[in-house]
């Protein structure tokens, strides 16, 4: 990985006002993404993850939301941006696909206007030639006769078969980024299987870099190259794919690895126990003083409860936020 | 950033760094806590819950509020404008209409809460058994719809012209012509809650029928059934006034804003203030009890925003 | 053998689809659709499908929340498909429940102490206040809960304490077999291995027989003893955990094995990915249910329905390719490779 990034995400904060305080939903997180590669978020529900996505895309409603920090895209912050030349990114440049496809995909239009309709507003396509390119986008996310689904409307598709329409439409104006936030989290496992299929497919013929949101460990395992895991809104730990499995630094993400039971496990043996995280979430609403994991770490000391670790390079590539992470020879 | 090491038996050294500490981006807020800030937090219900109860105060307190007898006839001084003596003027009977108008407030009040009252106990025992069992739902039902094909106050007129014009009888019209709506929202939510696994639970752990309905499906039909309350509640205080003013409610005699406004309305080119005063009391409470009602609403259920 | 705890032999569930100004049957969603199975006392069995295959519909109708459409459940030897209401009350002690919603499954308007005590009282299983007492405190001890969050209101806990709620709620009754319907699925990660871990306990600790309903493949072999794969409306497979595991002897069972995403990376798996979607339950393929996405699928498929055969030692499968000779069975030598 060298070069420019084409994304760089740098102290993000998003925080949101709520009648009882403020929500420290994303609280200085920094990543980069590199053309053509698959960046995996991982975390539970309400680490920021999600929140890290919209923020990109500037589609956290201000107020009661406010995003601070750089999110850097092809040397342009796109937070100094105003709204009508982020809307020229939307859709065009970096793009979305969402969970639940059923409500992202609107009821009355046939799927072809919807695909149309971001070639029309960002390329300045003709009706006719806008529905030719939708139907070659069909064709190119494996939906079936394309030339008749063009016409369908989205309750006349499956599950499985939005979920494709979502990410033609998304990949419709070729974007150089692509985010997709838990693409395939409602979908059956069959289902799913064929969606990861497609979009690592597609990843090589397209060339666009993805940004994948996911609480699924498995799903990480099999597109994403590098992994940024995310605890109460903050980076805790980022590695290679390889290198994260093989050796976690941060105990939340041994945790985390332990808690997941592996496909096999009957087979290799008697099966073990799954290893829990005791405890819960801190609150996002009070100032944590602190490591946020102290709380629920089996190796927290006081240290851990006074001085928030800084995110540092633990071995080449890897980084983690704990004091007590084993460090290996990096070359400064 | 500071450096140094701390030691823990049986882990390695540490290396502590400490992170550079985020800033605020937005500026802290202090959760209020208490009456003050459920106000601050809901200002719908503090403007509608201020109103309603400046109109409360206003109908207990009238005889103490500088009024006169709302029913003293001054043949002497008929009409007369607002003035110092007469602060909303005087009617073509000499009455003063603002001791007639605090009275009023009595009336449509109580016309209001003891339809919303009455409304609500008879919808939600209608809605509850027809929601529940569903071989009465279909009978139950199919009367509600004939009934909700008549336009309540046409219903409620029609019924006034059965009976002799008195509060209670006017309570009792207004009350069934609205019960239709309310059975149908009960029977919408017991519906719903049925399917709600916690119900299914409690079939599965042996709870009879009777202590389903108790304890599972009618305390959570209560939310919606209270902001469909206030809003009954308001559409009862208009459909009294519309009745008393076109001669169907409550008797002459009774100083009720639908009746005060009447009284006015053939003079309402010449002496406009006779019809203005009741009008603006009306308007004024139907509007506090609505934004209490959607207020309700907001922090009730917050889903329920939307299919309201 | 001795009995089982639950036998459900041929149950079938159709849900009416009513349609039409005076609300006609114009069809028949078949959910279940003539399915047997066993489960002993102390024993795990899971039931396992995606969406739309009928697995919950079985978990309801073992526990008699809805009238079947035909077949029998047994529990213990005494049939209680045909019970009236009042007579069913009693039996409803020995099954209880857990949902997969933390949220929905709990009355908000009632306290934690209420919603425990209600099976307790209508089983009529204290002998008086201070044993009732005594036994929530052991419940919320049992599933890890302070004993004085006894008198919170379920809003003030979160997604993995509520199901311990909910867990205790089932415990309360003293069951002897306990439905989980996809019990762990709405949790995150490090909660639901808490949960996990806390259904294993208790099965051992109190020897309960387990109906275990859920779609994610992973935690069913971490959990089960036996497991029963359904595709639509039907079970295609039977056997013990380790025989389904390594040796699946169906091909949608396979495909759903080859397809659960694992958390090893760069581990190359040739994956045999189905195409297409689940057909619609209200117009179920003739012949085999699987033959629209089976890769194997030959004529006989298309209008002969297999049935349910053993193929190994306490393994089923119902697939027309076990009688094909062993050479040409693509599932045999899969596992030969």
């Amino acid at each position: 990985m060298s070069g420019e990034p084409l994304l760089s995400v740098e102290q993000l904060q998003t925080h949101f006002r709520t009648p009882d305080g403020v929500n420290r939903a994303v609280d200085g997180v920094s990543f980069h993404v590199y053309a053509g590669e698959t960046l995996a978020i991982v975390g539970e529900s309400g680490c920021g993850k999600s929140v890290t996505a919209m923020s990109i895309l500037r589609l956290i409603p201000e107020p009661p939301g406010k995003i601070a920090g750089k999110i850097n895209f092809l040397g342009r912050d796109l937070l100094t941006l105003s709204d009508r030349e982020m809307r020229k990114i939307r859709g065009n440049e970096i793009s979305m696909i969402f969970q639940e496809p059923m409500t992202s995909l609107n009821p009355v239009l046939t799927v072809g206007r919807q695909i149309g309709e971001t070639l029309r507003l960002h390329q300045g396509l003709s009706s006719a030639a806008a529905e030719q390119k939708a139907i070659e986008m069909l064709t190119l996310v494996g939906i079936p006769s394309p030339e008749t689904r063009v016409k369908d409307y989205p309750h006349q598709l499956s599950g499985g078969m939005r979920q494709r329409v979502m990410i033609a439409i998304a990949l419709a104006c070729n974007p150089k980024l692509l985010i997709a936030d838990e693409p395939t989290t409602a979908l059956d496992v069959t289902i799913q299987a064929q969606i990861l299929d497609l979009m690592r497919d597609l990843k090589h013929r397209v060339g666009a870099a993805i940004v994948l949101i996911t609480h699924d460990l498995g799903v990480v395992a099999e597109v994403a190259e590098r992994v940024v895991v995310m605890y109460a809104g903050r980076k805790v730990e980022e590695a290679r794919v390889a290198d994260l499995f093989a050796n976690p630094r941060h105990p939340y993400t041994q945790g985390l690895l332990g808690a997941v039971p592996k496909l096999g496990s009957s087979l290799t043996g008697e099966t073990t126990r799954l290893s829990e995280i005791p405890g819960l979430v801190p609150s996002l609403k009070n100032k944590i003083q602190g490591c946020v994991f102290a709380g629920r770490c089996f190796m927290a000391t006081e240290v851990c409860h006074t001085i928030a670790p800084a995110l540092e390079l633990k071995a080449e590539g890897h980084a983690a936020a704990c004091h007590y992470a084993p460090v290996e020879a990096v070359a400064a | 950033m500071s450096a140094f090491t701390a030691d823990r038996a049986g882990v390695s050294a540490a290396t502590v760094h400490a992170a550079i500490p985020m800033p605020d981006v937005l500026p802290p807020v202090k959760p209020r806590r208490g009456f003050i800030g459920f106000l601050r937090r809901n200002p719908t219900i503090a403007i509608g819950g201020g109103l309603l109860l400046i109109m409360v105060f206003v109908a207990i307190f009238a005889p103490f509020l500088w009024t006169k007898d709302p029913t003293a006839l001054a043949p002497a001084m008929r009409t007369r404008e607002p003035a110092a003596r007469w602060w909303f003027g005087t009617d073509m009977l000499g009455r003063d209409v603002y001791s007639r108008v605090l009275y009023g407030a009595r009336v449509s009040l109580l016309v209001g809460v003891a339809v919303a009252a009455l409304a609500s106990a008879v919808g939600l025992a209608i809605g509850l058994v027809s929601g529940f069992f569903r071989q009465v739902d279909a009978v139950v039902m199919r009367i509600m719809d004939g009934m909700m094909s008549i336009p309540p106050i046409l219903l409620a007129i029609a019924l006034m012209a059965l009976t002799r014009g008195s509060v209670q009888n006017v309570i009792i019209a207004i009350s069934i012509a609205e019960v239709p709506r309310v059975s149908r929202l009960v029977r919408g939510v017991v519906l719903s809650l049925r399917e709600q696994p916690y119900v299914e639970a409690a079939v599965a752990s042996g709870t009879r029928t009777g202590r389903i309905l108790i304890r599972h499906i009618l305390p959570n039909t209560l939310a919606p059934l209270t902001v469909q309350a206030t809003y009954i509640c308001a559409a009862a205080m208009i459909t009294e006034s519309i009745l008393s003013f076109i001669g169907a409610g409550t008797p002459p005699t009774v100083p009720s804003w639908g009746n005060i406004m009447a009284e006015g309305r053939a003079l309402w080119q010449v002496k406009p203030y006779i019809v203005f005063f009741p009008a603006l009391f009306l308007s004024v409470t139907v509007l506090a009890i609505n934004l209490v009602g959607d207020g309700l609403r907001d922090i009730l259920d917050p889903r329920m925003a939307k299919s309201l | 053998m001795s009995t089982p705890l639950l036998q459900v032999d041929d149950l079938k569930k159709h849900f009416p689809i009513r349609g039409g100004l005076f609300g006609t049957v114009t069809g028949q969603v078949h959910a279940v659709d003539g399915i047997s199975f066993s489960i002993a006392k102390g024993e795990t069995l899971s039931l396992v499908g995606e969406s739309g295959c009928g697995k919950s519909t079985v978990g309801r109708a073992v526990l008699q929340l809805f009238p079947i459409t035909a077949g029998q459940v047994v529990l213990d030897g005494q049939r209680i498909d045909t019970l009236s209401a009042s007579s069913m009350r009693p039996l409803r002690q020995r099954m209880q429940v857990v949902f997969q919603d933390p949220f929905s499954s709990l009355n908000p308007r009632m306290r934690v102490r209420d919603i425990l005590a209600e099976p307790i009282r209508n089983f009529g299983i204290a002998k008086d206040a201070a044993d009732l007492e005594a036994r929530l405190a052991r419940l919320m001890d049992t599933v890890r809960l302070p004993r004085d969050a006894i008198n919170r209101w379920p809003h003030e806990f979160s997604g993995g304490q509520r199901q311990r709620i909910g867990i205790a709620r089932a415990l309360a009754a003293e069951p002897d077999l306990i439905v989980c319907d996809e019990a762990v699925s709405a949790l995150d990660v490090s909660v639901k291995a808490q949960i996990v871990n806390l259904l294993q306990d208790l099965q051992k600790e109190l020897g309960l027989a387990m109906l275990f309903i859920s779609h994610d493949l992973a935690i069913v072999e971490h959990m089960t003893h036996r497991v029963a794969v359904m595709y639509l409306g039907k079970i295609v497979e039977v056997a013990g955990k380790r025989s389904l595991f390594s040796a699946p002897m169906h091909p949608y069972t396979e495909a759903l094995l080859s397809a659960v995403p694992v958390p090893i990376p760069g581990q190359a798996r040739t994956r045999k990915i189905l195409t297409g979607d689940v057909p619609s339950p209200i117009n179920p393929p003739k012949g085999c249910r699987f033959h629209t996405r089976c890769p194997y699928a030959f004529d006989r498929c298309r209008v002969d329905e297999p049935e349910l055969r053993p193929t190994g030692e306490g393994h089923i499968a119902a697939c027309h390719l076990h009688d094909l000779p062993r050479a040409q069975n693509p599932l045999l030598n899969a596992v030969a490779a």
